[in-house]
């Protein structure tokens, strides 16, 4: 079957602004992922379009771009997964600036990473064997830990597209992951980080995030539990 | 141009590299160089988990953990080296835990363990001649631990300070006279040549599983660092050893972690037997890799595997008896990858697999302190180090284990910053060559301004395809050959390559090209390597020589590259036995 997509191009050192190509592939099985369609273009068609991509398989997080409009993971969506009568439109995250086609510079989502003090805070002596933890008090930063920090959710975020200075729910949903961390000492530290206007209070649980996040972190239920953490220690 | 001056620079940013940053000392300058973001290295594929003696779940023994690994390396791992490890593993997965890992917990609160192939027991303690069973050694976080482990090592290197350098793209290593002086590489996003001057640096680049066609390691898995030695002059050890992971997914070779089988699934054949109870009646589906991919294609060249709709064989991988909560709290991530890619449901139906490129045993060869030497006498390269997959200790041998690899990355990842930090505090910046950047604007400017015929993506396919065909799971003289005068061919048409983007911004299609170049040299050591060991032992299966040989092969080999057109230069060095003498090995 012919399939066609749809490529948002920008190359800086060429072109004043965004525009679209079409390529059409022959592709033979409906399992193919859009990551394969993409390498086909680069290989076969079009050595310059740029995108990012390595483990292919979801773990890594390099290639969060826009399929159809909605933010997922090149590697994470099959063919089968889209309309694929019409063509498929693929463009760059939004929301932050565009380096070349669907590769966007991340450095102010990576710094808001950081803000919240992404690391465990423990300045007691660590006993000589393990620090003990229940098993449910573990799992309950598992769904936090799967983050894989693509981006998908933050510019999914009506709340990032109109505020520079939001954070965000990658950076809020770390912030989870340390604060509910049983073995770690800095949660009023990392609260005081988040519980402001441009922090937490930006989430108007739009759900955008959820909806977006390759790996299924219901990431609004998260951030629900930091604000109540944060309302809790207020009273 | 742009110049640099570090005390310590660290090529590679996955578990070895950040966790060897980690240990450099406040008021060291300490750059850690990668080409992708940190946390989008592939120690964050890794599964089923970490292999440590912490008896948390049952008896157990670093002892155990030891022989275990000597066994599985079919007794070509330095059993010093080894004892390190496996001594060292117990206070390491301590230590990540410290640093805030979120492992699985035992119901008292320590961390959880799950048996994994080839990790075993006495069956009565007491008596360490009894038969030996599977033991839970393998510390874990659902199925997500390498995942967790890079993150973690990753956070704890930003409190650290140390500067990172992501999305730039390492070409050359500064050595003369054995002497390391610092690293050239490229800024993707500028094309902009930076040269890195160092008192120390250390190559943690990992693996090159993309030199075959099926793999499952990442895209930047294209082994970097081996060329980066093995075109200094500088020798590669054990390369004939290419760990092939029994249950890749078929035809995408994705990981379908080994903790499947340690939670209880089994291999099944066309005829839904249990295969493996014939190939190793004790362990079984536990057995090692080497043993369990061998195994499958057995089954699949005797007529017992099933036919894929791509003509392509596979085994079946059976779930269906694991109780759910297992599958969605402990094995969640492969589940969910069989579901996504296969429309396959792992608690209704067995998962298509196949054996997949995985894992170098061999390596940069360095000492028991990630120095790299240069010959058999164990000479070291003044301020070079290796740690992680890239580096051949060798702790592996001719076969890894299951959860040694991620105990490998922080062993001797700290171990080598412990090193380093000993050298820089008396070591001086040996002087720079003036020409250093030379190499790297030449291969630059050379591909950008080709107008020759060769297509990367082509010659690339066609080497992968070869690779899996001729120097996969079964080796004989035959096909070795073969793929030399294939390479010997890749390698010309290689000089004339054409690549699209001539720009300056993110030229993603220069790095594959240069990255190329980097996967036919490999593949180079890898060919020769195998073709020059007449013997079969671990991973290593020469169809023309069947058997372990110790009496002639009970040793290392070191591959040098030799310029124009000849051979490589093999010699060998002993392997170190210290407490177990080689024996028959069965499972």
């Amino acid at each position: 079957m012919k399939v066609t997509l749809r490529i948002q191009r920008y190359n800086p050192e060429k072109d004043s602004e965004p525009y679209y190509q079409d390529f059409t592939l022959e592709v033979q099985d409906d399992r193919e992922r859009i990551l394969d369609l993409l390498n086909q273009v680069k290989w076969n068609f079009d050595g310059t379009l740029t995108f990012r991509r390595s483990c292919a398989h979801g773990v890594c997080g390099s290639d969060g771009i826009r399929i159809n409009g909605r933010n997922r993971l090149a590697c994470s969506v099959l063919l089968r997964d889209v309309n694929y009568k019409k063509p498929i439109v693929i463009e760059p995250l939004p929301a932050m600036p565009i380096i070349k086609d669907l590769v966007v510079d991340m450095s102010d989502f990576y710094k808001k990473y950081e803000a919240v003090k992404p690391y465990l805070i423990n300045n007691s002596p660590p006993p000589e064997h393990e620090r003990l933890q229940k098993n449910e008090d573990a799992e309950k930063l598992f769904e936090a830990a799967k983050c894989i920090l693509c981006a998908c959710c933050t510019t999914s975020c009506p709340s990032t597209w109109s505020n520079n200075n939001y954070i965000g729910p990658a950076a809020l949903l770390k912030a989870y992951r340390f604060v509910f961390d049983t073995r770690d000492e800095a949660a009023n530290e990392r609260l005081d980080i988040v519980d402001n206007p441009d922090g937490l209070w930006r989430c108007h649980t739009i759900f955008n995030c959820v909806e977006a996040c390759p790996k299924e972190i219901n990431i609004t239920w998260h951030i629900s539990q930091l604000k109540k953490a944060a309302v809790e220690r207020e009273t | 141009m742009i110049k640099h001056q570090f005390d310590v620079v660290i090529v590679g940013a996955g578990g070895a590299g950040l966790r060897a940053a980690v240990e450099i000392p406040e008021g060291n300058t300490c750059a850690v160089i990668s080409k992708v973001f940190p946390t989008r290295s592939h120690t964050g594929a890794a599964q089923g988990g970490v292999g440590a003696a912490l008896g948390n779940e049952e008896e157990d023994s670093w002892e155990w953990h030891m022989f275990d690994t000597v066994k599985g390396s079919d007794y070509l791992g330095d059993q010093d080296a080894i004892e390190i490890m496996t001594q060292d593993a117990v206070r390491a997965i301590i230590e990540l835990e410290h640093m805030g890992l979120p492992f699985s917990r035992t119901p008292d609160g320590k961390i959880a363990q799950r048996r994994f192939g080839g990790h075993t027991r006495p069956e009565n303690p007491a008596d360490p001649d009894s038969k030996r069973i599977a033991v839970k050694r393998s510390c874990y976080s659902a199925d997500r631990t390498g995942h967790v482990m890079l993150h973690t090592l990753y956070e704890n290197a930003l409190k650290k300070h140390v500067q990172f350098f992501s999305e730039f793209f390492v070409t050359d290593l500064i050595v003369q006279n054995n002497v390391c002086s610092g690293v050239v590489a490229f800024d993707i996003a500028t094309s902009e040549i930076h040269v890195f001057h160092a008192k120390a640096v250390m190559l943690a680049t990992g693996g090159y599983g993309r030199v075959y066609r099926i793999t499952s390691n990442a895209h930047v898995g294209t082994g970097d660092g081996f060329a980066l030695v093995y075109n200094n002059g500088l020798p590669l050890e054990d390369m004939e050893f290419v760990q092939f992971h029994p249950t890749g997914l078929w035809k995408l070779g994705i990981l379908i972690s080994e903790a499947a089988r340690g939670e209880g699934g089994i291999l099944l054949n066309n005829k839904g037997e249990r295969f493996m109870e014939r190939y190793a009646p004790t362990v079984k589906d536990l057995a090692p890799r080497d043993m369990v991919s061998r195994a499958i294609l057995t089954e699949i060249k005797e007529g017992r595997g099933f036919k894929g709709s791509d003509g392509t064989y596979y085994v079946q991988l059976d779930l269906t008896k694991l109780p759910r909560e297992v599958l969605v709290e402990k094995l969640p991530e492969i589940t969910g990858f069989a579901r996504t890619y296969l429309g396959v449901e792992p608690e209704k139906e067995p998962i298509p697999v196949q054996p997949t490129a995985h894992y170098a045993m061999g390596g940069i060869p360095t000492t028991v302190d990630a120095e790299v030497i240069y010959n058999e006498k164990n000479a070291k390269v003044q301020g070079l180090y290796a740690a992680g997959e890239v580096a051949c200790v060798s702790v592996h041998g001719a076969n890894r284990l299951g959860t040694n690899s991620l105990l490998d990355l922080v062993v001797f990842g700290r171990r080598g910053g412990k090193a380093i930090t000993e050298f820089i505090k008396n070591a001086d910046f040996a002087p720079l060559p003036k020409d250093a950047a030379d190499k790297t604007s030449e291969t630059i400017s050379r591909i950008m301004n080709s107008t020759g015929s060769e297509k990367v993506s082509a010659l690339r396919t066609e080497m992968q395809e070869k690779m899996m065909d001729k120097v996969g799971i079964f080796r004989k003289e035959e096909d070795l050959k073969d793929m030399i005068e294939e390479i010997k061919d890749l390698k010309e048409r290689y000089k004339n390559i054409k690549i699209d983007d001539r720009g300056k911004v993110f030229n993603t299609d220069l790095m594959e090209a240069i990255e190329l170049g980097n996967l036919i040299d490999t593949a180079e050591a890898i060919t020769y390597s195998a073709l020059n060991r007449t013997e079969s032992r671990g991973a290593h299966s020469r169809e023309d020589f069947p058997s372990r040989d110790d009496k002639n092969w009970l040793k290392h080999s070191l591959i040098f590259k030799n310029e124009n057109g000849k051979a490589p230069r093999i010699t060998h060095k002993p392997v170190v036995i210290t407490r177990f003498q080689p024996k028959e090995r069965k499972y």
